[in-house]
């Protein structure tokens, strides 16, 4: 009960920011629309950062493709609504128009993350089956393959673009899927099977002899990343309104594994803090947009030798706040 | 009938042959060493046993099935747990997660249970918690139940090596070393801790140890190895003076 009426009061509060941002309730009250699109593509990459953190930081098995979920779950969701928004607008041509955008954005992304989430499970299952750092080179194959692949479809613009997307996807729909993935992750993160996965990461022949299936859980927690990369992918598109592949190449991937070195492998926050960060970073040096991956580079080295496990490491905001429970009563053995 | 039942088991690594035609048959309930010179082929015939290895040819059977080929987490689900010669503690998380991921082999609620936070999910996490916690509270871990793995000291180390196999709740329980580097007091503790363990919870337990005390104190049938063959098979104090056994240790007159 708490956490639903939490869900609703978070739901409202986006709602509102969403409706001041855009200036629903008053030009003047207004963000400047360069601003309001610095600060929605923070919440995308919030989105790509925490899913990759659950594979490369709880993990602990490095994917570098993410770039191609991403394109996966951008391509099909844009698809989707070009070509069968109008009959959902049409079915559902009795609800307001906002809702009606919502439901098709949904739809949409839905179809998005099911790609995703198919095609990570079928680069994971051979490269995951192994120990080591198959996935890493399975994965870094896998996104140029997929952007060669998307970038000769001409059913969604090959090498001119995918334009004509419409805008359905506000602040208010891209922080909602933030603030979901953040649960999502830390949920999982903190359960049972969640706990299989740091295991895995600490020591996999030891999971395995604690009866662990490693490979289920490695495969698991690779889908639910891809199908959440595809989710981001999705808002991308319909918040951007055209698509190129030129968006998901390697250095994009790149991009999402410094957000989460730089924030903390296997936290939360961290990478949160990490994609805050480094969008505000490159937007903020976009003067000096000549020495902008030269002061990356340079900060990367810094924070590696300074703070080699990230500025948050495995810690989460929130652990500061752990209590200890009382011990049950039983017999000890004789030491 | 007999719990595992090892016959003709062979295990080849190119020309070497580390296991040479093992027949092992292990009792429920009863404390067997395993013991052999260096490179005489115990981990090997443990790491036959968990599946790490598929051995060349022969049969393993674990209470009627056979178990040859399996993988590792499959045959730990039937019933097999076991520590590691070098300890290998999941290092960075907490005394207490390191038990709990071991329970989570016999655990239900799911993924989609998980995140939806369903009441299942929830009783069977409290029911986890409880019973980790008594778990650590037996191996005398209690106290650094929300301490990291790596932090600490060596003897603590390997007696959560054991409760966390524990946590398996396994019919057979393979110790790899459990007293290495210990000094003297501390192997007599944990064979003090390995009899009631076995005797509070029942299991068979089979261990690979070098020191000599901790093998001829607890166990009640050793089983010798050399290169990788059987030399003798019987009480203690038969083994302690088998003509072979010694030949092995100390070399032929």
């Amino acid at each position: 009960m708490k956490g639903f009426l939490l869900a609703v009061a978070v739901v409202a509060v986006l709602f509102a920011a969403n409706a001041l941002f855009t200036g629903a309730l008053g030009a003047g009250l207004a963000m400047s629309p360069y601003l309001l699109q610095v600060i929605c593509l923070a919440g995308i990459n919030i989105i790509l950062a925490v899913s990759l953190n659950l594979i490369n930081g709880f993990t602990g098995q490095f994917s570098i493709g993410h770039a191609g979920f991403m394109a996966i779950g951008a391509y099909t969701s844009a698809y989707m609504t070009v070509n069968f928004g109008d009959r959902v607008q049409s079915v559902l041509s009795f609800l307001p128009s906002a809702a009606r955008d919502g439901a098709v954005l949904l739809i949409s992304l839905a179809a998005g993350a099911l790609l995703a989430a198919i095609a990570g499970f079928f680069v994971g299952v051979p490269s995951l089956r192994l120990r080591g750092d198959y996935l890493a080179i399975v994965t870094l194959g896998f996104g140029e393959i997929i952007r060669v692949f998307i970038l000769n479809i001409d059913a969604v613009g090959g090498a001119r673009g995918f334009s004509g997307i419409p805008k359905i996807a506000s602040f208010f729909w891209i922080y909602l899927f933030a603030a979901l993935s953040i649960v999502v992750v830390y949920r999982i993160v903190h359960s049972s099977f969640g706990r299989t996965l740091i295991a895995i990461r600490e020591d996999e022949i030891a999971a395995e002899a604690m009866g662990v299936d490693t490979t289920r859980s490695k495969v698991i927690s690779f889908v639910v990343s891809s199908a959440m990369a595809g989710t981001g992918g999705g808002l991308f598109g319909h918040y951007l309104m055209y698509l190129h592949t030129n968006s998901f190449t390697f250095l994009k991937s790149i991009e999402i594994i410094i957000m989460i070195v730089i924030g903390g492998l296997g936290s939360i926050t961290g990478s949160v803090v990490g994609a805050v960060l480094y969008i505000s970073l490159t937007e903020g040096l976009r003067e000096f947009a000549q020495y902008r991956m030269v002061l990356f580079s340079l900060m990367l080295v810094i924070i590696m030798i300074v703070r080699p496990q990230g500025i948050l490491g495995h810690r989460e905001v929130a652990s500061f706040l752990t209590r200890r429970r009382r011990l049950p009563t039983v017999p000890s053995a004789p030491l | 009938m007999a719990l595992l039942e090892l016959s003709g088991v062979t295990m080849r690594f190119g020309g070497l042959v580390a296991v040479n035609d093992l027949h092992l048959t292990l009792d429920p309930g009863r404390l067997y060493g395993l013991i052999g010179p260096n490179g005489a082929g115990k981990t090997t015939v443990f790491n036959v046993i968990t599946g790490v290895y598929t051995p060349n040819s022969g049969t393993i059977r674990f209470d009627g099935a056979d178990i040859g080929g399996e993988r590792t987490g499959r045959i730990t689900r039937r019933g097999i747990a076991r520590t590691f010669q070098n300890i290998r503690l999941f290092g960075d998380m907490t005394v207490l997660s390191n038990v709990k991921v071991a329970f989570h082999c016999r655990q239900e609620a799911g993924l989609a249970a998980a995140v939806l936070r369903a009441p299942k999910h929830s009783s069977e996490e409290e029911r986890v918690d409880r019973e980790s916690r008594e778990l650590l509270k037996i191996f005398h871990l209690e106290a650094a139940a929300e301490e990291k793995a790596r932090n600490l000291p060596y003897g603590s180390q390997r007696r959560l090596e054991i409760a966390r196999a524990m946590a398996t709740s396994p019919r057979l329980l393979l110790l790899d070393e459990p007293a290495a580097g210990m000094n003297p007091h501390e192997a007599r503790e944990l064979m003090d801790l390995i009899r009631w363990v076995r005797d509070r919870f029942g299991m068979a337990i089979l261990l690979v140890e070098h020191n000599m005390k901790v093998v001829m104190g607890i166990c009640e049938i050793v089983h010798a190895l050399d290169y990788g063959s059987t030399i003798a098979v019987g009480k203690p104090a038969e083994i302690q003076s088998n003509p072979k056994v010694i030949e092995a240790y100390l070399g032929g007159a």
